[in-house]
Protein backbone atom coordinates (compact mmCIF):
# COMPACT_ATOMS: atom_id res chain seq x y z
CA UNK A 1 0.00 0.00 0.00
CA UNK A 2 1.26 3.42 -1.01
CA UNK A 3 1.28 6.24 2.29
CA UNK A 4 0.74 9.60 1.00
CA UNK A 5 3.12 11.37 -0.14
CA UNK A 6 4.85 13.93 2.68
CA UNK A 7 4.12 17.27 0.88
CA UNK A 8 0.05 15.76 1.03
CA UNK A 9 -0.01 14.40 4.52
CA UNK A 10 1.18 18.07 5.27
CA UNK A 11 -2.10 19.62 4.21
CA UNK A 12 -3.80 17.10 5.52
CA UNK A 13 -2.25 17.54 8.66
CA UNK A 14 -2.92 21.21 8.34
CA UNK A 15 -6.63 20.76 7.73
CA UNK A 16 -6.86 18.08 10.61
CA UNK A 17 -5.23 20.78 13.09
CA UNK A 18 -7.54 23.56 12.23
CA UNK A 19 -10.79 21.37 12.67
CA UNK A 20 -10.30 19.34 14.93
CA UNK A 21 -9.91 19.21 18.43
CA UNK A 22 -6.21 19.60 19.83
CA UNK A 23 -6.57 16.08 21.32
CA UNK A 24 -6.48 14.90 17.67
CA UNK A 25 -4.11 17.20 16.26
CA UNK A 26 -0.73 15.29 16.93
CA UNK A 27 2.26 15.53 15.74
CA UNK A 28 2.67 13.43 12.05
CA UNK A 29 4.53 9.78 11.94
CA UNK A 30 6.67 11.55 9.88
CA UNK A 31 8.63 14.77 10.20
CA UNK A 32 8.79 17.04 7.40
CA UNK A 33 12.27 17.64 5.64
CA UNK A 34 14.16 19.10 2.79
CA UNK A 35 16.95 17.48 1.19
CA UNK A 36 19.80 19.34 -0.44
CA UNK A 37 22.63 18.02 -1.83
CA UNK A 38 23.52 14.86 -0.04
CA UNK A 39 21.95 16.10 3.45
CA UNK A 40 19.23 17.35 5.61
CA UNK A 41 20.61 20.27 6.99
CA UNK A 42 17.91 21.41 9.62
CA UNK A 43 16.93 18.60 12.47
CA UNK A 44 14.26 17.45 12.16
CA UNK A 45 11.01 19.26 13.86
CA UNK A 46 13.59 21.63 14.95
CA UNK A 47 14.53 19.31 18.07
CA UNK A 48 18.14 19.43 19.82
CA UNK A 49 19.55 15.26 20.14
CA UNK A 50 21.31 14.10 22.75
CA UNK A 51 24.43 11.93 22.39
CA UNK A 52 23.87 9.77 25.36
CA UNK A 53 20.29 9.07 24.83
CA UNK A 54 21.58 8.28 21.01
CA UNK A 55 24.28 5.74 22.11
CA UNK A 56 21.41 3.80 24.21
CA UNK A 57 19.49 3.79 21.01
CA UNK A 58 22.65 2.58 18.67
CA UNK A 59 23.55 -0.37 20.57
CA UNK A 60 20.43 -1.59 21.39
CA UNK A 61 19.37 -5.06 18.98
CA UNK A 62 15.65 -3.90 19.04
CA UNK A 63 15.49 -0.29 18.78
CA UNK A 64 18.36 0.93 16.30
CA UNK A 65 19.56 -2.58 15.48
CA UNK A 66 22.78 -0.92 14.35
CA UNK A 67 25.47 -3.21 15.51
CA UNK A 68 23.83 -5.80 13.74
CA UNK A 69 25.38 -4.76 10.66
CA UNK A 70 27.76 -2.15 11.63
CA UNK A 71 30.96 -2.33 13.82
CA UNK A 72 31.46 0.36 16.11
CA UNK A 73 33.33 1.72 19.10
CA UNK A 74 31.37 0.19 21.88
CA UNK A 75 33.41 -2.28 23.54
CA UNK A 76 31.31 -3.65 25.68
CA UNK A 77 28.88 -4.55 22.44
CA UNK A 78 29.93 -7.94 21.55
CA UNK A 79 28.99 -9.69 18.36
CA UNK A 80 28.98 -6.77 16.27
CA UNK A 81 28.01 -7.03 12.56
CA UNK A 82 30.80 -6.69 9.82
CA UNK A 83 28.52 -5.79 6.98
CA UNK A 84 28.74 -2.06 6.85
CA UNK A 85 31.14 0.32 7.26
CA UNK A 86 32.78 0.88 10.64
CA UNK A 87 31.28 3.66 12.75
CA UNK A 88 34.59 4.53 14.50
CA UNK A 89 35.59 7.82 12.82
CA UNK A 90 31.81 8.27 11.13
CA UNK A 91 31.70 12.14 12.95
CA UNK A 92 34.93 13.19 10.89
CA UNK A 93 34.02 11.98 7.47
CA UNK A 94 30.37 13.70 7.54
CA UNK A 95 28.70 16.00 9.19
CA UNK A 96 25.22 16.24 10.72
CA UNK A 97 23.18 17.04 7.86
CA UNK A 98 24.72 14.31 5.64
CA UNK A 99 24.77 11.50 8.51
CA UNK A 100 20.73 13.13 8.94
CA UNK A 101 19.56 12.16 5.81
CA UNK A 102 21.65 8.55 5.72
CA UNK A 103 19.62 7.62 9.17
CA UNK A 104 16.47 9.23 7.34
CA UNK A 105 16.52 7.62 4.39
CA UNK A 106 19.74 6.23 3.15
CA UNK A 107 18.23 4.88 0.13
CA UNK A 108 18.10 8.62 -1.39
CA UNK A 109 22.42 8.20 -1.26
CA UNK A 110 21.91 4.45 -2.37
CA UNK A 111 18.95 3.11 -3.57
CA UNK A 112 20.13 -0.51 -3.45
CA UNK A 113 21.54 -0.08 0.19
CA UNK A 114 20.83 -2.59 2.75
CA UNK A 115 20.86 -0.13 5.05
CA UNK A 116 16.90 0.68 6.55
CA UNK A 117 15.34 4.32 6.05
CA UNK A 118 14.28 4.82 9.49
CA UNK A 119 12.28 7.75 9.23
CA UNK A 120 10.56 6.99 6.03
CA UNK A 121 6.95 5.12 6.04
CA UNK A 122 6.32 5.07 2.59
CA UNK A 123 6.86 2.55 -0.06
CA UNK A 124 7.36 -0.14 2.49
CA UNK A 125 5.76 -3.99 1.63
CA UNK A 126 3.76 -6.04 3.77
CA UNK A 127 4.98 -4.40 7.04
CA UNK A 128 3.98 -6.45 10.14
CA UNK A 129 0.86 -5.07 11.88
CA UNK A 130 2.79 -3.55 14.71
CA UNK A 131 5.46 -1.39 12.42
CA UNK A 132 2.53 0.07 10.56
CA UNK A 133 2.37 3.53 9.91
CA UNK A 134 5.21 3.45 12.25
CA UNK A 135 9.00 4.50 10.98
CA UNK A 136 11.84 2.75 12.96
CA UNK A 137 12.86 5.89 14.55
CA UNK A 138 10.94 8.92 15.49
CA UNK A 139 12.41 12.20 15.19
CA UNK A 140 13.82 12.76 18.16
CA UNK A 141 15.78 9.85 18.05
CA UNK A 142 16.85 10.30 14.62
CA UNK A 143 18.31 13.87 16.54
CA UNK A 144 19.74 11.84 19.18
CA UNK A 145 21.56 9.13 16.97
CA UNK A 146 22.95 11.84 14.61
CA UNK A 147 24.31 14.00 18.27
CA UNK A 148 25.42 10.70 19.14
CA UNK A 149 27.21 10.01 15.98
CA UNK A 150 28.74 13.40 15.13
CA UNK A 151 30.79 12.53 18.40
CA UNK A 152 32.67 9.50 16.95
CA UNK A 153 35.79 10.84 15.53
CA UNK A 154 38.11 8.04 16.47
CA UNK B 1 48.80 -2.08 -25.93
CA UNK B 2 48.59 -0.79 -22.53
CA UNK B 3 49.47 -3.28 -19.87
CA UNK B 4 45.90 -3.99 -18.95
CA UNK B 5 44.87 -4.88 -22.36
CA UNK B 6 47.97 -7.04 -22.67
CA UNK B 7 47.62 -9.01 -19.68
CA UNK B 8 43.72 -9.47 -20.87
CA UNK B 9 44.92 -10.65 -24.87
CA UNK B 10 47.51 -13.26 -23.04
CA UNK B 11 44.85 -14.23 -20.31
CA UNK B 12 42.23 -14.79 -23.57
CA UNK B 13 45.28 -16.78 -25.53
CA UNK B 14 45.95 -19.16 -21.89
CA UNK B 15 42.08 -20.20 -22.15
CA UNK B 16 41.52 -20.43 -25.70
CA UNK B 17 44.33 -23.13 -25.75
CA UNK B 18 43.61 -24.96 -22.18
CA UNK B 19 41.77 -28.06 -22.65
CA UNK B 20 37.78 -26.95 -22.26
CA UNK B 21 36.81 -28.10 -18.14
CA UNK B 22 34.55 -30.83 -18.30
CA UNK B 23 31.02 -29.76 -17.97
CA UNK B 24 30.12 -28.87 -14.37
CA UNK B 25 33.85 -28.71 -12.83
CA UNK B 26 33.63 -25.07 -12.17
CA UNK B 27 34.00 -23.79 -9.33
CA UNK B 28 30.40 -23.75 -7.19
CA UNK B 29 30.28 -21.32 -5.06
CA UNK B 30 27.17 -22.99 -3.43
CA UNK B 31 27.89 -23.79 0.54
CA UNK B 32 25.11 -25.77 2.77
CA UNK B 33 24.57 -23.45 6.03
CA UNK B 34 26.85 -26.18 7.40
CA UNK B 35 29.57 -24.72 6.27
CA UNK B 36 29.06 -21.39 8.47
CA UNK B 37 28.51 -22.96 12.14
CA UNK B 38 30.86 -23.21 14.49
CA UNK B 39 32.78 -26.58 14.73
CA UNK B 40 30.63 -27.82 18.02
CA UNK B 41 27.70 -26.99 16.05
CA UNK B 42 28.72 -28.89 13.24
CA UNK B 43 29.85 -32.16 15.20
CA UNK B 44 26.53 -32.13 17.16
CA UNK B 45 24.54 -32.64 12.98
CA UNK B 46 27.56 -34.76 12.42
CA UNK B 47 27.27 -37.88 14.57
CA UNK B 48 23.29 -39.36 15.48
CA UNK B 49 24.31 -39.90 18.85
CA UNK B 50 24.75 -36.42 19.70
CA UNK B 51 22.11 -34.85 16.88
CA UNK B 52 18.88 -34.14 19.00
CA UNK B 53 16.88 -34.14 16.07
CA UNK B 54 17.31 -38.15 16.17
CA UNK B 55 14.74 -38.38 18.86
CA UNK B 56 12.39 -36.84 16.25
CA UNK B 57 13.31 -39.40 13.75
CA UNK B 58 12.44 -42.04 16.16
CA UNK B 59 8.90 -40.95 17.04
CA UNK B 60 8.80 -40.58 13.11
CA UNK B 61 9.91 -44.11 12.66
CA UNK B 62 7.18 -45.26 15.11
CA UNK B 63 4.37 -42.97 13.80
CA UNK B 64 5.53 -44.81 10.49
CA UNK B 65 4.68 -48.56 11.74
CA UNK B 66 2.06 -47.72 14.10
CA UNK B 67 -1.55 -48.56 13.35
CA UNK B 68 -3.38 -46.19 15.34
CA UNK B 69 -6.91 -46.74 16.46
CA UNK B 70 -9.48 -45.78 14.09
CA UNK B 71 -7.23 -45.30 11.18
CA UNK B 72 -6.59 -47.95 8.17
CA UNK B 73 -3.60 -48.66 7.71
CA UNK B 74 0.15 -47.72 8.93
CA UNK B 75 2.44 -45.99 6.26
CA UNK B 76 4.04 -48.78 6.35
CA UNK B 77 1.25 -51.15 5.57
CA UNK B 78 1.12 -49.38 2.00
CA UNK B 79 4.65 -48.38 0.89
CA UNK B 80 6.42 -51.15 2.90
CA UNK B 81 10.50 -50.35 4.16
CA UNK B 82 10.75 -46.46 4.59
CA UNK B 83 14.67 -47.10 3.93
CA UNK B 84 13.93 -48.28 0.54
CA UNK B 85 10.30 -47.42 -0.29
CA UNK B 86 11.00 -43.24 0.79
CA UNK B 87 14.86 -42.81 -0.46
CA UNK B 88 15.18 -39.88 -2.64
CA UNK B 89 11.73 -38.50 -2.14
CA UNK B 90 12.21 -35.81 0.49
CA UNK B 91 15.03 -34.81 -2.14
CA UNK B 92 12.50 -33.77 -4.96
CA UNK B 93 9.77 -32.14 -3.15
CA UNK B 94 8.05 -29.68 -3.16
CA UNK B 95 6.23 -31.79 -6.25
CA UNK B 96 3.26 -31.58 -8.46
CA UNK B 97 0.50 -33.06 -6.58
CA UNK B 98 -1.51 -35.05 -9.03
CA UNK B 99 -5.08 -34.73 -7.64
CA UNK B 100 -4.60 -30.61 -7.27
CA UNK B 101 -1.73 -30.05 -10.54
CA UNK B 102 -0.32 -27.36 -7.41
CA UNK B 103 2.63 -27.94 -5.84
CA UNK B 104 2.85 -29.48 -2.32
CA UNK B 105 5.47 -29.65 0.20
CA UNK B 106 6.97 -33.12 1.66
CA UNK B 107 4.46 -32.30 4.97
CA UNK B 108 1.65 -31.00 3.08
CA UNK B 109 1.68 -34.41 0.80
CA UNK B 110 2.35 -36.45 4.69
CA UNK B 111 -0.55 -34.84 5.56
CA UNK B 112 -2.70 -35.90 2.66
CA UNK B 113 -1.83 -39.16 2.82
CA UNK B 114 -3.32 -39.78 6.65
CA UNK B 115 -6.19 -37.78 5.41
CA UNK B 116 -7.62 -40.07 2.54
CA UNK B 117 -5.28 -43.07 2.04
CA UNK B 118 -5.26 -44.20 5.99
CA UNK B 119 -8.45 -42.30 6.52
CA UNK B 120 -7.48 -40.30 9.89
CA UNK B 121 -7.46 -37.08 10.83
CA UNK B 122 -4.87 -34.93 8.79
CA UNK B 123 -2.13 -33.96 11.00
CA UNK B 124 -1.96 -30.17 11.67
CA UNK B 125 1.08 -28.61 9.69
CA UNK B 126 4.11 -28.08 11.66
CA UNK B 127 2.60 -30.30 14.53
CA UNK B 128 4.92 -32.60 16.66
CA UNK B 129 3.95 -35.84 14.66
CA UNK B 130 3.91 -34.37 11.51
CA UNK B 131 7.47 -32.97 12.02
CA UNK B 132 8.67 -35.85 12.90
CA UNK B 133 7.60 -38.02 10.22
CA UNK B 134 8.90 -35.76 7.81
CA UNK B 135 12.43 -35.91 9.41
CA UNK B 136 12.36 -39.63 9.11
CA UNK B 137 11.25 -39.27 5.99
CA UNK B 138 13.95 -36.64 5.00
CA UNK B 139 16.37 -38.94 6.37
CA UNK B 140 16.09 -41.81 3.69
CA UNK B 141 17.32 -39.41 1.19
CA UNK B 142 20.30 -38.45 3.17
CA UNK B 143 23.54 -38.08 0.83
CA UNK B 144 21.76 -37.92 -1.99
CA UNK B 145 21.10 -35.04 -4.33
CA UNK B 146 18.53 -32.71 -4.48
CA UNK B 147 16.72 -33.24 -7.56
CA UNK B 148 13.93 -31.14 -8.08
CA UNK B 149 11.30 -32.57 -10.73
CA UNK B 150 11.48 -31.14 -14.58
CA UNK B 151 7.77 -29.86 -14.41
CA UNK B 152 6.06 -26.43 -16.15
CA UNK B 153 3.59 -26.40 -13.39
CA UNK B 154 6.95 -26.00 -11.13
CA UNK B 155 9.27 -23.87 -13.44
CA UNK B 156 5.82 -21.36 -12.99
CA UNK B 157 5.57 -21.86 -9.03
CA UNK B 158 9.80 -21.25 -9.00
CA UNK B 159 9.33 -18.37 -10.88
CA UNK B 160 6.98 -16.78 -8.60
CA UNK B 161 9.35 -18.18 -5.41
CA UNK B 162 12.23 -16.30 -6.79
CA UNK B 163 10.20 -12.83 -7.02
CA UNK B 164 9.34 -13.34 -3.47
CA UNK B 165 12.61 -14.15 -2.87
CA UNK B 166 13.72 -10.55 -4.59
CA UNK B 167 10.94 -8.60 -3.21
CA UNK B 168 11.83 -6.50 -0.39
CA UNK B 169 9.71 -6.47 2.59
CA UNK B 170 8.66 -5.64 5.93
CA UNK B 171 9.75 -2.03 8.16
CA UNK B 172 13.13 -3.03 7.62
CA UNK B 173 12.28 -2.76 3.45
CA UNK B 174 15.01 -6.09 3.08
CA UNK B 175 14.70 -8.73 0.08
CA UNK B 176 15.99 -12.41 0.89
CA UNK B 177 18.64 -11.97 -2.07
CA UNK B 178 20.32 -9.16 -0.13
CA UNK B 179 21.22 -11.33 2.59
CA UNK B 180 21.86 -14.75 0.87
CA UNK B 181 22.94 -13.90 -2.16
CA UNK B 182 25.21 -10.69 -1.30
CA UNK B 183 25.68 -10.73 2.19
CA UNK B 184 26.12 -14.42 2.67
CA UNK B 185 28.95 -15.24 4.61
CA UNK B 186 29.28 -11.47 6.43
CA UNK B 187 28.22 -11.32 10.10
CA UNK B 188 24.50 -10.11 10.92
CA UNK B 189 25.36 -9.22 14.64
CA UNK B 190 27.06 -12.40 15.97
CA UNK B 191 26.08 -14.79 12.86
CA UNK B 192 27.22 -15.48 9.54
CA UNK B 193 24.71 -15.17 7.11
CA UNK B 194 24.20 -18.74 5.41
CA UNK B 195 23.44 -19.10 1.53
CA UNK B 196 20.01 -19.95 2.63
CA UNK B 197 20.00 -23.63 0.93
CA UNK B 198 17.68 -26.20 1.83
CA UNK B 199 19.69 -28.91 2.55
CA UNK B 200 19.22 -29.56 6.20
CA UNK B 201 15.09 -29.94 6.73
CA UNK B 202 13.54 -30.38 8.88
CA UNK B 203 16.62 -29.24 11.02
CA UNK B 204 17.47 -29.56 15.17
CA UNK B 205 18.03 -25.65 15.88
CA UNK B 206 19.05 -24.63 19.01
CA UNK B 207 17.17 -21.60 19.40
CA UNK B 208 14.18 -23.54 19.12
CA UNK B 209 15.07 -26.50 21.19
CA UNK B 210 13.36 -28.32 18.64
CA UNK B 211 12.97 -29.71 15.51
CA UNK B 212 11.33 -27.49 12.60
CA UNK B 213 10.53 -27.13 9.06
CA UNK B 214 11.96 -24.76 6.46
CA UNK B 215 8.58 -22.87 6.59
CA UNK B 216 9.23 -22.28 10.40
CA UNK B 217 12.24 -21.33 9.26
CA UNK B 218 11.72 -18.98 5.99
CA UNK B 219 9.03 -17.22 8.63
CA UNK B 220 11.65 -16.48 10.83
CA UNK B 221 13.21 -14.41 8.27
CA UNK B 222 10.60 -12.26 7.31
CA UNK B 223 9.54 -11.53 11.05
CA UNK B 224 13.53 -10.15 11.51
CA UNK B 225 12.86 -7.95 8.88
CA UNK B 226 9.70 -7.05 10.65
CA UNK B 227 7.35 -7.88 7.76
CA UNK B 228 4.20 -10.15 7.89
CA UNK B 229 5.16 -13.67 7.12
CA UNK B 230 3.31 -15.79 4.71
CA UNK B 231 1.27 -17.88 6.73
CA UNK B 232 2.41 -21.89 7.00
CA UNK B 233 1.35 -23.71 3.98
CA UNK B 234 0.14 -20.92 2.26
CA UNK B 235 1.12 -20.55 -1.76
CA UNK B 236 3.55 -18.28 -1.40
CA UNK B 237 5.81 -20.36 1.05
CA UNK B 238 5.45 -23.18 -1.03
CA UNK B 239 6.68 -21.42 -4.48
CA UNK B 240 9.72 -19.70 -1.97
CA UNK B 241 10.38 -23.47 -1.09
CA UNK B 242 9.99 -24.53 -4.79
CA UNK B 243 12.73 -21.61 -5.79
CA UNK B 244 15.14 -22.57 -2.85
CA UNK B 245 14.75 -26.26 -3.66
CA UNK B 246 15.99 -25.26 -7.66
CA UNK B 247 18.63 -22.43 -6.25
CA UNK B 248 20.05 -25.61 -4.71
CA UNK B 249 19.34 -28.47 -7.28
CA UNK B 250 22.07 -30.87 -6.91
CA UNK B 251 23.63 -30.06 -3.50
CA UNK B 252 23.47 -32.89 -0.62
CA UNK B 253 20.81 -33.55 1.28
CA UNK B 254 22.01 -34.26 5.09
CA UNK B 255 18.74 -33.90 6.88
CA UNK B 256 18.36 -34.18 9.81
CA UNK B 257 20.45 -30.86 10.35
CA UNK B 258 21.62 -28.80 13.24
CA UNK B 259 21.38 -24.97 12.94
CA UNK B 260 22.33 -22.07 15.48
C1 LIG C 1 20.67 -4.03 7.75
C2 LIG C 1 21.94 -3.37 7.78
C3 LIG C 1 22.15 -2.01 8.41
C4 LIG C 1 21.60 -1.50 9.57
C5 LIG C 1 20.63 -2.16 10.54
C6 LIG C 1 22.16 -0.18 9.72
N1 LIG C 1 23.01 0.10 8.69
FE1 LIG C 1 24.06 1.85 8.39
N2 LIG C 1 24.75 1.14 6.60
C7 LIG C 1 24.57 -0.14 6.14
C8 LIG C 1 25.33 -0.31 4.92
C9 LIG C 1 25.43 -1.60 4.09
C10 LIG C 1 25.96 0.93 4.66
C11 LIG C 1 26.90 1.26 3.50
C12 LIG C 1 26.41 2.33 2.60
C13 LIG C 1 25.54 1.84 1.47
O1 LIG C 1 25.11 0.70 1.45
O2 LIG C 1 25.28 2.64 0.58
C14 LIG C 1 25.56 1.81 5.74
C15 LIG C 1 25.97 3.15 5.86
C16 LIG C 1 25.81 3.92 6.99
C17 LIG C 1 26.37 5.24 7.17
C18 LIG C 1 27.23 5.97 6.14
C19 LIG C 1 28.62 5.40 6.26
C20 LIG C 1 29.62 5.99 5.31
O3 LIG C 1 30.79 5.65 5.49
O4 LIG C 1 29.25 6.76 4.44
C21 LIG C 1 26.02 5.65 8.43
C22 LIG C 1 26.37 6.97 9.10
C23 LIG C 1 25.25 4.59 9.04
N3 LIG C 1 25.12 3.56 8.14
C24 LIG C 1 24.73 4.59 10.32
C25 LIG C 1 23.84 3.65 10.83
C26 LIG C 1 23.15 3.77 12.11
C27 LIG C 1 23.40 4.89 13.12
C28 LIG C 1 22.31 2.72 12.20
C29 LIG C 1 21.26 2.41 13.25
C30 LIG C 1 20.38 3.49 13.67
C31 LIG C 1 22.51 1.89 11.03
N4 LIG C 1 23.43 2.51 10.22
C32 LIG C 1 21.86 0.70 10.77
C33 LIG C 1 23.81 -1.13 6.71
C34 LIG C 1 23.03 -1.00 7.87
C1 LIG D 1 18.75 -9.20 7.35
C2 LIG D 1 19.28 -10.43 6.82
C3 LIG D 1 18.34 -11.52 6.33
C4 LIG D 1 17.27 -11.42 5.48
C5 LIG D 1 16.72 -10.19 4.81
C6 LIG D 1 16.76 -12.77 5.32
N1 LIG D 1 17.50 -13.65 6.05
FE1 LIG D 1 17.33 -15.69 6.03
N2 LIG D 1 18.83 -15.82 7.45
C7 LIG D 1 19.56 -14.76 7.95
C8 LIG D 1 20.50 -15.24 8.94
C9 LIG D 1 21.50 -14.38 9.73
C10 LIG D 1 20.30 -16.65 9.01
C11 LIG D 1 21.04 -17.66 9.90
C12 LIG D 1 21.18 -17.30 11.29
C13 LIG D 1 19.98 -17.63 12.08
O1 LIG D 1 19.74 -18.82 12.29
O2 LIG D 1 19.28 -16.69 12.48
C14 LIG D 1 19.25 -16.98 8.05
C15 LIG D 1 18.80 -18.27 7.78
C16 LIG D 1 17.97 -18.60 6.72
C17 LIG D 1 17.69 -19.96 6.28
C18 LIG D 1 18.29 -21.23 6.88
C19 LIG D 1 19.53 -21.66 6.14
C20 LIG D 1 20.13 -22.94 6.71
O3 LIG D 1 21.31 -23.19 6.44
O4 LIG D 1 19.47 -23.69 7.38
C21 LIG D 1 16.80 -19.88 5.24
C22 LIG D 1 16.22 -21.02 4.45
C23 LIG D 1 16.52 -18.46 5.04
N3 LIG D 1 17.24 -17.73 5.94
C24 LIG D 1 15.63 -17.96 4.08
C25 LIG D 1 15.31 -16.61 3.95
C26 LIG D 1 14.25 -16.11 3.09
C27 LIG D 1 13.37 -16.95 2.21
C28 LIG D 1 14.22 -14.74 3.26
C29 LIG D 1 13.27 -13.72 2.70
C30 LIG D 1 11.91 -13.83 3.06
C31 LIG D 1 15.30 -14.41 4.18
N4 LIG D 1 15.90 -15.56 4.60
C32 LIG D 1 15.64 -13.10 4.55
C33 LIG D 1 19.46 -13.43 7.55
C34 LIG D 1 18.48 -12.93 6.69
Amino acid sequence: MRVLTSSVRRILFALCAATLPTAYAQAPAVAPYAVTGAAIVAPLGGLTGDALRGRAIVVDRQVGMCLLCHPGPFPEERFQGNLAPDLASIGRRLDAGQLRLRIVDSRRVNPETTMPAYHRIDGRMRVAPAWSGRPLLTAQQVEDVVALLATLRD
Amino acid sequence: MSRGRRNAAAVALALAMAPHPPAGAQADARRSGYEFMGAATQAMQRDDAQNPAMLWVAEGEALWKRREPGVERSCADCHGEARTAMRGVAARYPAIEASSGRPVTLAQRISTCRADRQRGVAYALESEPLVSLEAYIAMQSRGLPLAPPADARLAEARRRGGALFRQRVGALDLACTQCHDELAGRRLGGSPIPQAHPTGYPIYRLEWQAVGTLERRIRGCYTGVRAQPPAIGSAELVDLQVFLAARAAGMIVESPGVRP
